[in-house]
Parts: C-alpha cells; sequence; structure tokens
C-alpha cells in the first residue's frame, strides 16, 4: 500500500520550466467536491504566451483543474481546493484574494456556447461595461471581433442577438467577449466539443493567432488537437486504485516530446489508444 | 389481405388476437367523451360571457358608455356611473403591482441565486406559496382588526406632517386605500414570486458560468445578466399578477372602505369594481342588478385583455411557460 | 518588440477591496433581498399567530354542531354553516373533477396538436385569470334566476367555475409528465388509446391528478366571493333548495358585526378554514412529493 501511494507520488512529472515563463503557477494538491477527492497532487505550469493543453480520459479532472485556475468551481457547492495557484506572485487562493477580480484577469471559454440573450454588440461590450472602461466602445469591440475572426461575418448585424448565430460563430462571440477585456489568461475548456469539425478548424486556426497576445490553457478529449495547437501538453489519468476515482497529472511536457517520447508508460499506453 | 393473416393468428399457436368489438367501441366513446368536454370547455366561457353579457343589455341600453364616465351612484334617482370604480381598481391593481411585484421579484432572487442552502430555500419557497393558501377572506379579517390598528399611527403621523403631499392628503379613518392595497401586495406577492422564479430557473447554468467567468460579482451577474435574461418570464409574472389584483374581491371589500369617490390619497377610502358587486348585489333590485352586470362586464373585459396579454407574453418568451 | 506588452503590463490587483462601491453595492443589495424575503413572511406569521389566538379562543365542540347566535345572544357555533362548505365544495368536485379530467386527457394526450385542444387550454387558462366575484354573478344569471332562489346548487356551481380550470391545467401536466417511453411501450403492446390510457398512463399520473384536485378543493374552500349571491347565508341548518350557509361567508358576515361574539366566531370560522386549506394543500404537496403545481 505504502509502496503503491510512492511509486504514484513519481509517477508525477513535471517537465522543468523557467521560471520567468511561467505566468500562471498551479499546484493542486487535492480538489475535493463534498467528501469525494476528484483531484489529487497535480502540478500544472502554464507558460506565457504558449497553448498548454490538457488531455487524459474522461474524468480524469482535467477540467476540474482548469476551472480552479480561475476559481470558477467556487460556483459549484462542496468545492475546497487545497495546494496554490500563483499568479504575478500571489496564490489566488489566499483569503485576501477576490474571486471576482481573479476572473476579470483570466478569461474563460466554455464547453458550450454561452453567449448572453443580448445583442452581438452587447455580449462583446459586456467586459468593457463590467470593467467601467471609458474609451472608445465601438473601436475595442471591433478589435475583439477581428480577434476572434467573426468581425466579417457579423458586422452588418452588430444588433442582432448573440443566439441568432451558429454554433461555431456564438463560440467565437464567446471568445471575444472573453478577450475584449484583454486579461492576461484565457481558460478553454473543450471549446469545440459542441461543434462541427469546420467550425473546429477555425478555432483551432483562432487558438494559434491568440497566443501571441494571450497566454492560453485548453482542455481537450482530443488528442489529435493537442497535438495541432498546444506547445505543452499535460496529461491526466484516473486513479482507481484507492475506491475512488481520483485524477492526477501523469506527466506534463512539450508536445513534441510528450508524443514522440513519453516518460510514463501510462502515457504511452494511453497514446496507442490501449485505454480511454 | 392484411386482415385475413391477422385474424389467421387464431388458427395458429399465437396467443395475440385483436381488440375486441367490445374494447373498439369503448375506445371510441372514451375519445368522444373527452372530445365532448374539451369542447365543453370552450363553450363555458363563451357561456359565461354572453350570460353575464345579456344581463347587463337594459343597463347598457340605458346608460350607454356615459356609465363608464359617470361619478354618482343613485339607486333612488336611477343614475349610476362607475368611475370611481374603475379608477379605484385601477389605481390599487397597480399600488398592489408596485409593491407586490418588488417583493416578488426580490423574493424569486433570493430564492434561485445561490443566496440559501438548498434546505432553507426549499422551506421558504413553500412558506410563500402558503401566503397563496390563506383565503382573501382572512386576510381581510386580519387587516380590519390587525392591520388597520397598526398602521393607523403611522398614516397619522404621514398625514400630520407631509399632508401636503397628495397621497397623503387625508387622514386614515378606518377602512381605506392604503390598508386595502397592503393586503392586496401580500396576495399578489406569491404569484409574481413563483412565475419570476420558474422564469429565473428557466436560466441555462451555462450563461450564469459565462456571467461569473467574465469576472462579475454575484449582483453584477444578476442585475446585468439574469435579470434581463428573465425579463419576458418577469413581466409576464407581473401582468398576470395584476390581473390577480384587479379581480380580487374579499380584501378589497372589507378593506376599502366602501366610498364612491375618486382620489389621489393613499389614506381615503375608495372602491373598486369587484368590491361594488360583492357589496351591492346581494341586496340588489332589479334594475340595480342590470347595472352591476354591466359593471361585471367592464371588470370581466379588464380581466379577460390583462390575463390574455400576461399568457402570451409568458408563452411568447417560454420562460415559466410551465405554470 | 515581443515585450512591448511587458511594458504596457501592469500588475494586477487581486487583493478584496472592501470598501470598493462594487462591494458596498453587493453589500447593499443583498440586505435589501434578505430584509425583504424576511418582511414578506412577516404577514403569513401575523396572520397564524392571530388566528391561534383569536381563534384558538373559542374554539370548542359547540362551534361544530351548535347553529349561529342571534345578535346579543352569547355562545352558538357554526355547524350549518362547516356543512354547507363541504357540501357546495363536495359538488364543486363532483362537477369539476371529472370535467376537468377528461378535458386534460383531450389535451395531454388525444388531441394534443389539434387547434380545438389548443383553443380549450387557452380558455381553460382564461379561466383561472377569471375574478371569483365573476363566477357569482354567473351562477347568479345562470342558476339563481332560473331557479327563482339562492341555493346550495348555485353556490358549488359558481365554485366548480374556479375549480374546473384548476383541475383541468394540473392534470394535463400531470399526464404530460408521464415517460413517452411508457406510453410507447403501451401502443407497442397493442393497447387501444384508451386502453393504454386507463391501464398505463393514468395510474402513472395518479399523483398528479390527485394534487391537482386536492389544490383546487383548498381553493374552493376558501372562496368568498362566489357564495355572496348564490347562496347567500342562513342561519339554519344545511337545506339545499334554500340559501345555505357556509365558513368563508360566515366570516365576511360577521367581521362587520358590532358584536364580540359574532367576532370571535368569526375568528375561530377562520382558523377552521385555514386549518382546512393547509391540511389540504400538505396533503397535495404529500402525494405530489417534490413536484410543485
Amino acid at each position: 500500500m505504502l509502496m503503491e501511494a510512492q511509486s504514484q507520488q513519481q509517477a508525477t512529472k513535471t517537465h522543468q520550466y523557467d521560471a520567468a515563463d511561467v505566468v500562471l503557477d498551479c499546484q493542486a494538491k487535492q480538489i475535493f467536491y463534498s467528501d469525494f477527492l476528484a483531484v489529487r497532487d497535480s502540478h500544472v505550469p502554464i507558460v506565457k504566451n504558449k497553448i498548454t493543453g490538457f488531455i487524459g480520459p474522461s474524468g480524469c479532472g482535467k477540467s476540474t483543474v482548469l476551472k480552479s485556475i480561475n476559481r470558477m468551481n467556487d460556483l459549484i457547492r462542496g468545492f475546497r481546493f487545497e495546494g496554490n495557484v500563483h499568479f504575478h506572485g500571489m496564490d489566488i487562493y489566499d483569503k485576501k484574494v477576490d474571486p471576482v477580480s481573479v476572473r476579470r484577469n483570466i478569461g474563460m471559454v466554455f464547453q458550450q456556447p454561452n453567449p448572453f440573450s443580448m445583442s452581438i454588440y452587447e455580449n462583446v461590450a459586456f467586459g468593457l461595461r463590467l470593467n467601467r472602461y471609458k474609451g472608445d466602445m465601438d473601436e475595442k469591440v471591433e478589435k475583439a471581433l477581428r480577434g476572434a475572426a467573426l468581425w466579417d461575418e457579423v458586422k452588418n448585424k452588430l444588433k442582432n442577438n448573440g443566439l441568432s448565430l451558429s454554433g461555431g460563430q456564438q463560440q467565437r462571440l464567446c471568445i471575444a467577449r472573453a478577450i475584449a477585456t484583454e486579461p492576461q489568461v484565457l481558460l478553454m475548456d473543450e471549446p469545440c466539443s459542441a461543434l462541427d469539425p469546420i467550425a473546429t478548424r477555425q478555432i483551432e486556426e483562432l487558438m494559434v493567432q491568440l497566443k501571441e497576445r494571450f497566454t492560453v490553457a485548453i482542455v481537450t478529449h482530443n488528442m489529435q488537437q493537442a497535438q495541432r495547437v498546444a506547445d505543452q501538453t499535460a496529461f491526466f489519468a484516473v486513479d482507481i486504485s484507492r475506491g475512488g476515482r481520483t485524477g492526477y497529472l501523469v506527466e506534463m511536457a512539450p508536445t513534441a516530446e510528450l508524443f514522440s517520447n513519453p516518460q510514463e508508460e501510462l502515457t504511452k499506453e494511453y497514446l496507442h489508444g490501449e485505454f480511454s | 389481405m392484411a386482415m385475413k393473416q391477422l385474424s389467421g393468428a387464431e388458427e395458429s399457436h399465437s396467443l395475440s388476437r385483436p381488440p375486441s368489438s367490445v374494447d373498439i367501441l369503448f375506445d371510441k366513446s372514451f375519445r368522444a367523451l373527452t372530445c365532448t368536454f374539451t369542447w365543453a370547455t370552450i363553450l363555458l366561457l363563451a357561456f359565461i360571457v354572453y350570460k353575464i353579457g345579456r344581463q347587463a343589455i337594459p343597463a347598457v341600453s340605458t346608460y350607454g358608455l356615459g356609465f363608464l364616465t359617470s361619478t354618482t351612484w343613485d339607486v333612488n334617482a336611477h343614475e349610476f356611473g362607475i368611475l370611481p370604480e374603475i379608477w379605484g381598481t385601477l389605481y390599487s391593481s397597480f399600488l398592489a403591482l408596485f409593491l407586490g411585484g418588488f417583493f416578488g421579484i426580490t423574493i424569486a432572487i433570493f430564492l434561485t441565486q445561490d443566496f440559501l442552502p438548498h434546505k432553507l430555500e426549499m422551506i421558504l419557497k413553500n412558506i410563500i406559496e402558503l401566503l397563496a393558501a390563506i383565503p382573501s377572506v382572512v386576510y381581510g379579517l386580519w387587516g380590519i382588526y390587525v392591520l388597520i390598528p397598526l398602521i393607523r399611527p403611522v398614516a397619522d403621523l404621514l398625514h400630520d406632517n407631509l399632508g401636503w403631499i397628495p397621497f397623503f392628503s387625508t387622514s386614515l379613518s378606518g377602512p381605506g386605500m392604503f390598508p386595502a392595497v397592503l393586503v392586496l401586495s401580500i396576495m399578489i406577492l406569491p404569484t409574481v414570486a413563483a412565475i419570476s422564479q420558474d422564469a429565473f430557473r428557466a436560466i441555462p447554468h451555462k450563461t450564469k458560468e459565462a456571467a461569473f467567468g467574465m469576472g462579475t460579482t454575484r449582483w453584477e451577474a444578476i442585475l446585468r445578466v439574469m435579470l434581463p435574461t428573465a425579463s419576458g418570464g418577469i413581466f409576464g409574472a407581473l401582468v398576470l399578477g395584476f390581473g390577480r389584483a384587479l379581480g380580487e374581491t374579499m380584501a378589497l371589500a372589507m378593506l376599502v372602505g366602501n366610498a364612491n369617490e375618486i382620489s389621489l390619497s393613499l389614506f381615503a377610502p375608495a372602491n373598486t369594481l369587484a368590491a361594488l358587486l360583492a357589496l351591492n348585489f346581494p341586496e340588489a333590485g332589479e334594475l340595480e342588478a342590470s347595472v352591476l352586470m354591466y359593471a361585471a362586464c367592464v371588470l370581466l373585459l379588464i380581466t379577460l385583455l390583462v390575463n390574455i396579454a400576461g399568457a402570451a407574453i409568458i408563452s411568447r418568451t417560454g420562460s415559466g411557460g410551465k405554470k | 518588440m515581443k515585450n512591448s506588452s511587458n511594458e504596457t503590463f501592469h500588475l494586477p490587483k487581486l487583493e478584496r477591496q472592501p470598501f470598493e462601491p462594487r462591494a458596498l453595492k453587493s453589500i447593499v443589495l443583498s440586505s435589501i433581498t434578505i430584509l425583504s424575503a424576511v418582511f414578506a413572511c412577516v404577514p403569513l406569521f401575523s396572520v397564524l399567530i392571530m388566528l391561534i389566538y383569536r381563534g384558538g379562543k373559542r374554539l370548542s365542540f359547540e362551534l361544530f354542531y351548535a347553529l349561529p347566535p342571534t345578535a346579543f345572544e352569547t355562545g352558538g357555533g357554526f355547524g350549518n354553516a362547516i356543512l354547507g362548505t363541504l357540501f357546495m365544495v363536495g359538488l364543486a368536485a363532483l362537477i369539476s373533477v371529472p370535467f376537468g379530467i377528461l378535458a386534460a386527457i383531450y389535451l395531454a394526450e388525444l388531441g394534443k396538436y389539434n387547434k380545438v385542444a389548443q383553443i380549450a387550454r387557452f380558455c381553460a387558462k382564461t379561466m383561472t385569470g377569471l375574478p371569483s366575484i365573476l363566477a357569482g354573478v354567473f351562477a347568479y344569471a345562470a342558476v339563481v334566476l332560473i331557479m327563482r332562489n339562492y341555493s346550495a346548487w348555485a353556490g358549488g356551481i359558481a365554485l366548480s367555475l374556479l375549480m374546473i380550470p384548476v383541475v383541468m391545467l394540473t392534470a394535463e401536466e400531470a399526464i404530460k409528465m408521464v415517460p413517452q417511453a411508457m406510453k410507447d411501450a403501451a401502443f407497442g403492446m397493442g393497447c387501444t388509446q384508451t386502453q393504454s390510457l386507463v391501464k398505463v398512463i393514468l395510474p402513472v399520473a395518479m399523483p398528479g391528478l390527485i394534487t391537482g384536485v386536492v389544490l383546487a378543493v383548498a381553493r374552493a374552500a376558501g372562496e368568498t366571493a362566489p357564495l355572496l349571491f348564490t347562496a347567500l347565508f342562513s342561519d339554519y341548518w344545511l337545506r339545499v333548495n334554500e340559501p345555505t350557509a357556509s365558513l368563508a361567508v360566515l366570516i365576511y358576515n360577521y367581521s362587520g358585526m358590532p358584536f364580540e361574539n359574532q367576532i370571535e366566531l368569526a375568528w375561530a370560522a377562520s382558523l377552521i378554514l385555514v386549518l382546512m386549506v393547509f391540511i389540504l394543500n400538505i396533503i397535495s404537496r404529500a402525494i405530489g412529493g417534490k413536484k410543485r403545481i
């Protein structure tokens, strides 16, 4: 039992990164939903101006870790995070920290496109108004929509309701909404899972452009997607040895390295599709 | 051909048989019966409108539209007008809508936006629903013996010090607009709260996530996202609450003071259409009964319009449509 | 060039700032909300406390078997009013339950998509918003004027008008709640529509149907306005073709009387009426389970 636990401790391997490049350092020791231990021992550094991909089988806690980074999980009753997330030298789980401010600096795009039931323009302007932006609103909205590669499609119908767009357009609208306030980090939780292949391809291209200006972390259930877009990849797995279903980080490395030369047996098996 | 094969099944060892003729007869008559009652619902409403309208005809032909704008009600002189009642109905309902609507919506927010643990939420929700279960005549009794004595000092204070404001221009001598409006708002509060809650609950969780993901505080999320998204359902709730206030009878008959006058003052006695019917019908002679039927027609028309509008708004926005 | 973002970069402020307008606004709004929720509960508790205090004082068995007192008499009860309420609500239920449920079956199952069903549903919804006094006016015109007398029949019919739409719409909801898979299974076995309704759908929907009926009964029991000039009031025991007493009208009549004895009786009658209504509500909740109507 002890041996097993120890070997699992060692199993968590994280590639060494230059501290100066790490904009956000997430060390999740334990994450609970009420009594349920959802994630343990996962150290994920997010590197500046790179895309960090989270992959792994379903239920491995990759979304949980991602949502812990901007404290979205606070919305869930019974959620408890043990560990720390360093962001500009501050632990965002510190008592002094206001989760609302955290979310304003770390934007998020969700699995399901979730535009507000208001006009396209108002959707993008939402965050700006929220932060009491006192400048040229039109310009910022246009810039965000261009940044999300949506401008040309919607420039003549900015007054239409955001929900009138197609699924892929809605998701890009959500990205525009998230980047309008120019957060430093953008989290994306399986942003393409509700989209068709063409829309997926558009979003992937967009992500590659986005990393010039933002630091991106993306959860994906699709390994090819991770290979296509991610610079760094973190692989999570589920540990059912202690009766529960607890996710943990198995290995994290630059994407090419992880896919071509995985260090861990589990990673090798997963990449070869031996379990899912 | 197919029939033959089916009945042929009897000869084989299968246990299946087609439904017996009794089954089929029963099926047909049962379906016809349900259809009859569905028609009966439509005819019933039509019959109600017809019956009340029919009884009102003598009064309508005698008094015409002047009935709606005249302010006298004198049985002996055969002069009738319901302008004060129309005014009282609308004024009391709007005031009640203002109060009951405000409380109803805040309670809907309180009960749907994670202010309370789930258990407490359910308890409070049940308490609010029990408010609606208390018969209005009991509220009337409570209003006479508890509420009026309670608010009288407050009303006197307001009248003495702020009497120049039209709302406080008379003193409260017992029954009056203010106690009636308070009870009326208690009565419409559960309706507004229930339908608004439905509207809030109909908002998908992802919308809320999006709001919080943008870094809103709870109240920014409520005011900037949840309220606008639920606004259709909430508006419908207000309209239905208004419809309820218009038709409420007993609490008003007991508390509003039955005075045939038009006043802005909250402390003056007044009257409403429904209360007029309740108070005058039991002792009405033939002529007055017909006149009261005319008043009933006016009330029917107003409430039908308001309720149809409310139902249309709720079903169009699709939120809270379950109600 | 690459560092340009670094130059304009400013450290984000993540600390809580309790006196920032945003935080203050939240506190103020939350307090208003909590206060108004508390405030809204006050009338309920005030009504309940007064009922127990003033009505409880007068509670005795005499109330249930004695007839109402005359003006200066002491004592007395309202046995006739309880009986009258039970009779008229029972009559209303007898009319409205078959009416409402049969129509609901058509709305929810047999004629789901047809025009008649849609119009009937709309009419039922409109009728729920009908002021209760108008049900009285209608019953007066349709029954009292024709029978040439106030009667328990007229009162019961007036109440049934208020119950029909409630029974109908809740029953429709309940039938619609039965999972489609279960309905498909019944048809798949070769049931006729009636058989699948009687054997499968209605039994599953039964708790919902009962909930609706009980709620409608609770509502009708407390209604006063429809009875004012259909059943009127009476100081004697129930005779169905004559004016009939009811708890609700008794409360209304006695509330305005200048006699302490009558006012006490009004409070006691209110207590009993509210108890009846609450018990019915609790029953309907217990049957309906978590589902709210």
